[in-house]
């Protein structure tokens, strides 16, 4: 069994503990991911602000090359694990499916270029194809080393439940709080876990903030508050939060005089630790802050298994 | 991110029905938009308010009328030329370019993260590219030729 895989940008850049991460959790589990030959970019949130036609013309290119990919008459699941890339191609696959002037243009221009799209392509999110194709039974089994003691904040973030709520709530998703709770974890009660974070003024260009003191405040806030509420970890489905919420933590703790520090893994970090897998394969050295409580993936600890 | 728009997207909605689309097209508040769909989610008369702030910052590219020391227009603007002319973003050029064109005192600003990221190989400096560029160009030039409204 394997997917198709769209890594998007930032995989390969800032977040690439994500893309090594989420390899090796998919491998341990059984699940192989086979990357787009010649993706494009998604497009993001900069190219739809100037060109909404095209910004479709750029997903639906790589959703053709899935289906090229895959010839026959089967249904393509397209892996994207970055949220700004999933909403962006979801975005691009409806506008497609809806049969409007839109989806014919850009079935015209794929067409200049010996392209097609037939509709086989459908973009699905890691964490969905964790909870509801492989499960959290198959998933809390292979849990070698659960992370007792881990109170988590699950941050899911804008883009991943809006507006599209492909598998999971709009408003008050619980996927990743049943995945992580499932290996062991407690995850702790979090309003603002939707949020934005500010990141989707990055574009893929991070380092910048398009607006610096508007996203260090959006972040500072989820940070502080997760930490009042106990937890001592943030697991992530996307880069540009992932990026956000560790990469400027000195700056926070100079602007708001207090510390925002925190861990800020991606989730599948967290599932590989507790999956048994090594530090390195999950990309752990490439973060900038990384402390789990010691009883956490230790080996042998007890493990609640419902 | 409310507190960064010079008007909320209820008075862009009461300017629009006044007839004041210059000021509309003109303004910040569009532009400080993150695109994070939570107006949309909660909006009681479910208007897609996210996608019309994306119309009207298209509509205030189309008339050179967005603001152009602000940062996100311009950094959308670069995004796409970089798009078009290789297929992929590099998060440290397109960082650099925006820097160097809108505040590059700040560049100083943030070296240390960028020496910290350097580091642990998450900040690549080789630049991203797909390898067919030209079929990526057919399909674009191929929506090149109708103008209009387009969403």
């Amino acid at each position: 069994m394997s997917y198709a895989y769209y890594p998007g940008c930032s995989a390969k850049g800032t977040g690439r503990a994500y893309e090594e991460s989420l390899h090796a959790v998919f491998g341990a589990l059984g699940t192989g991911l086979d990357e787009l030959e010649d993706w494009n970019c998604c497009g993001a949130s900069g190219y739809p602000a100037v060109d909404a036609v095209k910004a479709a013309a750029l997903s639906a290119r790589n959703l053709a090359l899935a289906e090229g990919a895959r010839p026959g008459l089967d249904p393509v699941d397209v892996l994207a694990p970055c949220a700004g890339c999933y909403r962006a191609m979801l975005k691009s696959e409806r506008t497609l499916a809806d049969g409007g002037a839109v989806a014919a243009r850009v079935g015209g221009a794929l067409g200049a270029a010996g392209l097609r799209y037939e509709g086989r392509a459908r973009v699905r999110h890691p964490l969905d194809v964790l909870v509801n194709d492989i499960g959290l039974d198959r998933i809390a089994e292979a849990a070698v080393r659960p992370l007792g003691g881990l109170r988590v904040a699950c941050y899911y973030g804008c883009l991943l439940v809006r507006p599209y709520a492909t598998f999971d709530d709009r408003r008050t998703p619980t996927s990743m709080e049943r995945l992580l709770e499932s290996v062991g974890a407690e995850p702790i009660d979090w309003p603002l876990r939707t949020r934005c974070c500010g990141g989707s003024c990055y574009c893929g260009g991070p380092l910048i903030g398009a607006l610096p003191e508007a996203t260090l405040r959006l972040s500072y806030r989820l940070l502080k508050d997760a930490k009042r509420r106990g937890a001592n970890a943030i697991a992530t489905v996307c880069p540009l939060c992932q990026f956000n919420l560790e990469a400027f933590q000195g700056q926070m703790a100079r602007k708001f005089g207090e510390p925002a520090d925190l861990t800020v893994g991606f989730f599948t970090q967290l599932l590989g630790t507790a999956l048994g897998l090594d530090e390195r394969a999950l990309g752990v050295h490439r973060m900038l802050r990384w402390r789990l409580p010691e009883s956490a993936g230790a080996e042998g600890g007890a493990h609640v298994r419902a | 991110m409310i507190e960064y728009m010079n008007y909320s997207p209820r008075v862009l909605n009461a300017m629009l029905t006044a007839g004041c689309y210059d000021d509309v097209l003109r303004s910040r508040a569009i532009w400080a938009c993150t695109g994070c769909y939570a107006c949309t989610v909660e909006c009681p008369k479910q208007l897609p308010v996210t996608e019309s702030i994306y119309a009207l910052k298209r509509a205030s590219m189309r008339a050179g009328a967005y603001p152009r020391r602000f940062i996100t227009p311009v950094l959308a603007r670069q995004f796409v030329r970089l798009i078009n002319k290789r297929g992929r973003s590099s998060e440290a050029w397109i960082s650099l370019a925006l820097y160097l064109r809108t505040r590059p005192f700040q560049l100083l600003r943030y070296a240390p993260v960028a020496l910290r990221l350097m580091r642990r190989g998450r900040l690549p400096l080789r630049p991203e590219s797909v390898r067919q560029p030209a079929q990526l160009r057919r399909v674009l030039a191929a929506l090149d030729v109708t103008t209009g409204e387009d969403a």
